[in-house]
């Protein structure tokens, strides 16, 4: 009996052990997981597509995932696995679109259309101002205004 | 009049423009694929598991690559107009099984017809990846030199067979 728990003891020690043992890779883990966050934060999931690779569940997204560790333990740069993702899905995938002939209108497009918005409004203002200011009398109206106002009280 | 005309220029253009983001298909991503080599890759087949496809092996022909898997329903909506056009024998169709039990997919095939010359086994998806798979069904249009020429997402439906693939192939096969 007693040298049945001293094996269970035994058992348990070594058990100890090797899961010390193997939560030493943790730290690296944590490391390329970090890493795999903030590339697939940068990625958008093509299933559900107004989700970002990182906070998507479809099954699609997992598998992006695993590719994106992998590569990272590869020691594949950021800019290497996004052009990876880029070749394969386009454009599309990236939720900061690089600067191109056809992406001009997208990254230019809702500042032309400040830009629209106040001209618009400096042109409505002035004209508002003006209208305020009321109509400018010409020399003959002033005159005529001037004689009504210097006529003596009757 | 002046006052009115900015305006109503400045809501039919907004019009116009919402008119055709509404008609646009958001899942109609084009594929960088397109005018690219077919990703080369070695599968093995879904009815004889010892022999394997490569895209290598169909050089010279124009084919149809088809991803499916028999979880996906919309498969399910294609499948018909696939197995009668497979009849006319215009052009070979391979099927891709993508992520899918062998078993399930071999009942589906004896379940449903079979249009494929042979389904290659892409049980992982690492394939389907590199095709930029991100909704089965997929068609690809593979020509002679194995570029792809064409990627429908979605289910073929009769009439982008009938207008955008099938004169696509009569175009490659010359």
């Amino acid at each position: 009996m007693k040298l049945h728990s001293l094996l269970v003891c035994i058992a348990l020690i070594c058990s100890g052990i090797v899961a010390a043992k193997e939560a030493a890779p943790m730290a690296a883990d944590l490391a390329i997981e970090k890493r795999m966050v903030a590339i697939s934060e940068e990625l958008r999931c093509l299933v559900c597509q107004n989700e970002s690779l990182s906070g998507s569940h479809a099954e699609l997204a997992q598998d992006l995932r695993r590719e994106i560790r992998k590569m990272i333990g590869e020691g594949k740069t950021d800019q290497e696995i996004l052009d990876f993702m880029v070749a394969r899905y386009g454009d599309f995938v990236r939720y900061r679109p690089p600067m191109k002939p056809t992406t001009w209108l997208l990254w230019a497009g809702p500042f032309v259309l400040l830009a629209g918005g106040i001209g618009a409004l400096i042109a409505f203002l002035r004209r508002r101002a003006k209208e305020a200011a009321g109509p400018a009398l010409s020399e003959e109206e002033h005159r005529r205004a001037a004689a009504l106002l210097d006529q003596p009280k009757s | 009049m002046r006052r009115f005309l900015i305006p109503l220029v400045v809501f039919v253009v907004l019009v116009v423009f919402l008119a055709i983001g509404l008609t646009l298909n958001p899942r109609d991503v084009p594929s960088p694929l397109k005018d690219k080599p077919a990703p080369a890759f070695k599968l093995p087949q879904l009815a004889a598991a010892g022999k394997t496809f490569s895209p290598e092996d169909l050089k010279g022909k124009v084919w149809l690559l088809n991803v499916w898997a028999s979880w996906c329903v919309s498969c399910r909506q294609e499948h018909p107009l696939l197995v009668s056009f497979s009849k006319e024998g215009k052009v070979p169709i391979v099927g891709l099984n993508y992520k899918d039990q062998a078993a399930d997919a071999k009942n589906w095939l004896a379940k449903f017809g079979d249009p494929y010359v042979f389904s290659a086994v892409d049980a992982d998806g690492r394939v389907g990846i590199d095709y930029g798979v991100y909704g089965v069904p997929e068609t690809y249009v593979i020509d002679k030199a194995g570029m792809i020429r064409m990627k429908h997402t979605g289910p073929i439906t009769p009439e982008s067979l009938q207008k955008q693939i099938l004169p696509l192939v009569a175009e490659l096969s010359k």
